[in-house]
């Protein structure tokens, strides 16, 4: 008898084309986003943004090790795993940035003394890569049933020479962007829940980068809620 | 208004008065560890057994399964389960006997068979004579007389989760005939 059922869905947003800089209104890759597709974790989720594919699983809340344990939240862990390669430092540093503006949204103080732990596994790299990581970490904290105050999203940004703003760039427009910004938003009111900026950059590119990653977020809120339901009302 | 929010989960959380099915890992003292599948391992008295005294302690080993109910559990305490009713009756709770199979399934299904006006469990057991205990963690306990229909029954009820009514009809009748 049949196994795992899986809730596709595929939801197609203005495509973006290699060629030519795209004008600053919204135009995100192609999304997809696939749930409960893993049989061990809890929860677990994989999220495609053009050729940008992450795979993320959720344990808990479980058990956490004496050392570990804070007595009053749960204590949230990300692990990050490169497509090839051990992971480095680059890997650490993005685990941090992904654990903050997920502590910030998952209701801990529910389930004090336990652990949740997002895995993320890179499948494949082209561009916007911890954008894409945080939108699976949302989906699969939502997978698992985690108690979340919002949803979060992640939207970069790449400022080029000539001042024109790309949203979801891809890693050749990442490399000869001047600035590349990822911002987190949350859900209920679109504020910022973490950036981070490599590049040079003026303060009113900031504010026109947040106001595009605002209303990108729009598409993405969208296309989860979408994606939710799509899932629900099939059994 | 009151709303009921269904939710689909695999990782049970303890809730107080819940039956449900755990594993003894240890025995410290006066007192079983019992995984239930939840943070942390459930402590469960020996004295929280009908008939139980400090001379006539109950015969539980490590490995065990019990089928028992929580009467402490929230988020800052330990959880507690015992194997007694409020009128010191065992009620079907206690240590679940010899063979048998556990395996696990959501959450939302067992809330599904656990119904009242469930229609698997009515077709299963007219397929084969089965003992059964469903846990509210997540665990289903089954026994039938062979390995084989246990082993059927197990399959079944797991994948009664993805199949529609008339798929589950379609298997029912093919296993009767056969």
């Amino acid at each position: 008898v049949e196994g795992a059922m899986q809730a596709d869905a595929k939801i197609r947003t203005e495509s973006a084309t290699e060629s030519g800089p795209r004008g600053p209104s919204c135009s995100l890759r192609h999304f997809a986003c696939e749930q409960n597709l893993l049989s061990r974790p809890d929860g677990s989720a994989s999220f495609l943004q053009g050729d940008t594919s992450v795979l993320a699983g959720v344990y808990g809340p479980a058990e956490v090790k004496v050392s570990k344990e804070i007595f009053n939240k749960a204590t949230l862990e990300v692990i990050l795993r490169p497509k090839i390669g051990l992971p480095g430092v680059a890997e650490k540093s993005r685990e941090r940035l992904i654990r903050n503006t997920c502590e910030a949204v998952v209701l801990g103080t529910l389930h004090p003394r336990t652990s949740i732990t997002v895995v993320l596994q890179v499948v494949s790299d082209a561009g916007s890569l911890l954008a894409c990581c945080l939108n699976a970490a949302c989906m699969a904290l939502v997978d698992a049933g985690v108690p979340m105050r919002a949803l979060f999203c992640g939207v970069t940004c790449a400022l080029n020479a000539d001042g024109t703003l790309v949203l979801d760039p891809t890693a050749k427009q990442e490399k000869e962007a001047r600035a590349v910004l990822t911002l987190a938003l949350d859900s209920v009111e679109r504020k910022l829940l973490m950036s981070t900026t490599k590049g040079l950059y003026s303060d009113a590119e900031l504010q026109q980068c947040l106001a595009a990653a605002q209303a990108a977020s729009q598409h993405v809120f969208r296309f989860y809620r979408e994606s939710l339901q799509r899932r629900y009302s099939k059994s | 208004g009151v709303y009921w929010v269904d939710s689909q989960q695999k990782r049970y959380v303890p809730v107080k008065g819940d039956h449900v099915i755990g594993i003894v890992t240890a025995k410290s003292g006066d007192i079983f560890k019992v995984d239930v599948g939840g943070s942390e391992p459930a402590s469960l008295s020996y004295l929280a057994f009908e008939g139980a005294t400090k001379r006539n302690r109950p015969n539980v080993q490590v490995g065990d399964l019990i089928y028992g109910q929580f009467v402490v559990a929230n988020k800052d305490m330990e959880p507690e389960m015992v194997c007694i009713d409020s009128c010191g009756r065992a009620s079907g709770m206690g240590v679940i006997g010899q063979d048998g199979l556990l395996f696990k399934v959501t959450l939302g299904l067992i809330r599904k068979l656990l119904a009242p006006d469930c229609e698997i469990l009515q077709e299963v057991g007219k397929l084969y004579p089965l003992e059964i205990v469903f846990g509210m963690n997540g665990r289903i306990w089954v026994k039938a007389k062979t390995i084989q229909q246990t082993l059927i029954l197990a399959n079944i009820l797991e994948a009664c989760e993805h199949m529609t009514a008339d798929q589950r009809k379609q298997i029912f009748s093919r296993l009767a005939e056969s």
